[in-house]
């Protein structure tokens, strides 16, 4: 019978996160992947800005934190200068598609040889609950307190079909933390990431649809059932690159 | 003997960068500095680095800031506009403690300005390269060759201190060809990677991290040590030049490209009997004070500030030495309107016979 146990990628501390947030659950789906590679040595990771930096304290790989929305650019002098280390960003979704958005998309653009593991929750989480790019029509936010209207916020951003439509990308895919297939899928998407990533085959981006138990004013069971009817119809999990298979 | 070679300004820069071990290169197109990402492309390949045409100013300091950590000599250069750009990941160096080079080829300014040569950035190198209050050493060559000079040693100031260094010159000098003499390549081996960096070839085994956050307790140590070493800078690294100084009744003070018109002056005006002699600062930042400071005010009539923007942008550390002893004057052209040897001589003339105050 199999052990279940924390993995070694992960340090020995209790999560910070809020209780029911999945970028608990997201952080230690990237610490068995490092498991079973054996790449937690190898690998250094691109700290961005947001809830995602508090993985400062969890992962015991290297990091560099960087400034908001620049992990890819960052990643890209880690990664040009140090070509044999495994090398990933975790970003949110105001970091990533915000203020970052050039970056993620030249570095997807160029296939840059690491993986980006982008955690959308739909809100800017660590400030307090603004609305994000991501943040969908209707739903209640600091910044849109009568729920987002598209006539003067425009509609959420979908990043993993903007990111397919680039021909340098190798593996693009998204996967929702709210369910347990969701969760097995997401474990394989992120290990696949990054043996491509290992085997030289340029950018891979792994999208993991989460909550906000904290900002969205919800029980952590209510939030899993609002991706369910909210979340997953709008942002539909899938595989939307993967040059292996599309060859 | 170096090897010498009739180069033009950004070129040398690029070479004496790679002699001096920069490995990784990423910036964006701006005028007038793009002859650096140019000859880069080619160059750093050649040598086993890598260069990044970024996506902007923002990204590519961010490029220079990962390579930096992995203990990479790395250099980013833009124009004006650009460094305002890059302002964001230059203080964030500072906050990380890595070291880097950042070259500024400047033009008119504000704003998009001109993109003729103009020394209007000053004030933003000396005082705020970004946002929390900190220092970069800031070299100001005034050719080629100590362009070449500069860069060469430019990381080891930055990593001695782990600090970012800013190179401070203009359009006109990054395009004058000139001869320069090349040093040799600096051959930089595994273990030669700063043991702080995040990369393994030193042999480093234990968790790194690099991180530009802090709580407060460790951040304001981290801001005295900061000031420390910013008086350090003045006790042991001014460099300056001072040119026909120790008779002289009137001072010019002016570096770069105006140093150079500012001595064609002097050395017109010495032969029509003038007393005159030049204060050339080569670190801007830490400024040669002690130059202005130790000055024979008995002697010394006045201060003349020459530079290639309006209003002079050093004005006020020279002031703050003067002490009020003696005026200061200034003169300068702006806009991309270049200083020529005619209208500062003249200008001097008006100001030492009492004609412009």
């Amino acid at each position: 019978m199999a052990e279940y146990k924390r993995p070694s990628s992960l340090a020995d501390a209790p999560s910070g996160y809020c209780p029911g947030c999945l970028h608990s659950l997201a952080t230690k789906l990237v610490a068995e992947a490092l498991d079973e590679l054996g790449q937690a040595e190898n690998s250094l990771n691109v700290i961005s800005v947001g809830c995602s930096a508090l993985n400062i304290l969890y992962w015991g790989n290297d990091f560099l934190s960087v400034a908001h929305g620049r992990a890819p650019a960052a990643a890209t002098g880690i990664k040009r200068t140090n070509p044999e280390r495994l090398v990933f960003a975790y970003q949110g979704d105001g970091d990533l598609c915000a203020i970052g958005l050039a970056e993620i998309m030249s570095a997807a653009n160029r296939g840059e040889n690491f993986t980006v593991i982008f955690a959308n929750n739909q809100t800017y989480g660590m400030t307090g609950g603004q609305m994000a790019p991501t943040t969908l029509i209707g739903q209640k936010t600091t910044t849109t307190v009568y729920g987002r209207d598209p006539q003067t916020t425009g509609y959420p951003m979908k990043m993993c079909e903007l990111i397919s439509t680039l021909e340098a990308p190798a593996f693009v895919a998204r996967y929702a933390l709210n369910s347990p297939k969701g969760v097995n899928d997401a474990r394989k998407g992120i290990k696949k990431a990054f043996q491509l990533q290992m085997a030289g085959k340029g950018f891979t981006f792994v999208e993991l649809l989460t909550n906000c138990p904290t900002n969205w004013h919800m029980s952590p069971l209510q939030t899993l059932e609002y991706m369910n009817t909210n979340t997953i119809p709008y942002f539909k999990p899938g595989v939307y690159k993967d040059t292996e298979v599309d060859a | 003997m170096g090897e010498k070679r009739f180069m033009k300004g950004n070129e040398a820069i690029a070479e004496a960068a790679v002699r001096a071990g920069c490995r990784f290169f990423a910036g964006y197109p701006i005028t007038p500095q793009n002859e650096i990402p140019e000859y880069l492309s080619w160059r750093l390949p050649e040598v086993g680095g890598a260069f990044v045409q970024g996506e902007s100013e923002i990204a590519s300091v961010n490029m220079v800031y990962g390579a930096a950590a992995m203990g990479t000599r790395a250099l980013t250069s833009s124009s004006g506009p650009g460094i305002s750009l890059k302002a964001e990941g230059i203080s964030y160096l500072a906050a990380a403690m890595l070291p880097a080079v950042i070259v500024n080829i400047s033009r008119g300014g504000p704003g998009l300005g001109s993109i003729q040569p103009a020394q209007s950035d000053y004030l933003q190198a000396t005082k705020a390269l970004g946002h929390g209050g900190f220092h970069a050493m800031v070299f100001a060559p005034n050719s080629a060759q100590e362009a070449v000079d500069v860069l060469y040693k430019a990381w080891d100031y930055a990593e001695r201190d782990r600090n970012p260094v800013l190179v401070l010159m203009d359009g006109c000098l990054g395009n004058i060809m000139e001869e320069v003499e090349l040093p040799p390549m600096k051959e930089m081996r595994p273990e030669d990677v700063p043991e702080w960096s995040l990369s393994r070839r030193n042999g480093r085994d234990y968790q790194g991290n690099i991180t530009p956050i802090y709580t407060e307790m460790i951040l304001e140590g981290i801001n005295a040590m900061a000031g420390e070493m910013y008086k350090t800078w003045e006790q042991e690294d001014v460099q300056v030049e001072e040119f026909m100084t120790e008779d002289a009744e009137y001072i010019i003070v002016a570096y770069g490209i105006a140093s150079r018109v500012s001595k064609e002056a002097v050395l017109k005006l010495r032969s029509e009997g003038v007393k005159i002699g030049l204060i050339r600062p080569i670190t801007l930042f830490p400024f040669p004070k002690k130059s202005i400071e130790t000055l024979d005010y008995n002697r010394v009539k006045c201060l003349i500030d020459i530079e290639m923007t309006i209003p002079a942008q050093m004005r006020d550390d020279i002031e703050l030495q003067v002490k009020g002893r003696c005026p200061v004057y200034e003169y300068g052209r702006s806009g991309g309107c270049l200083l020529d040897d005619e209208s500062v001589y003249e200008a001097i003339r008006d100001i030492i016979d009492g004609g412009d105050e």
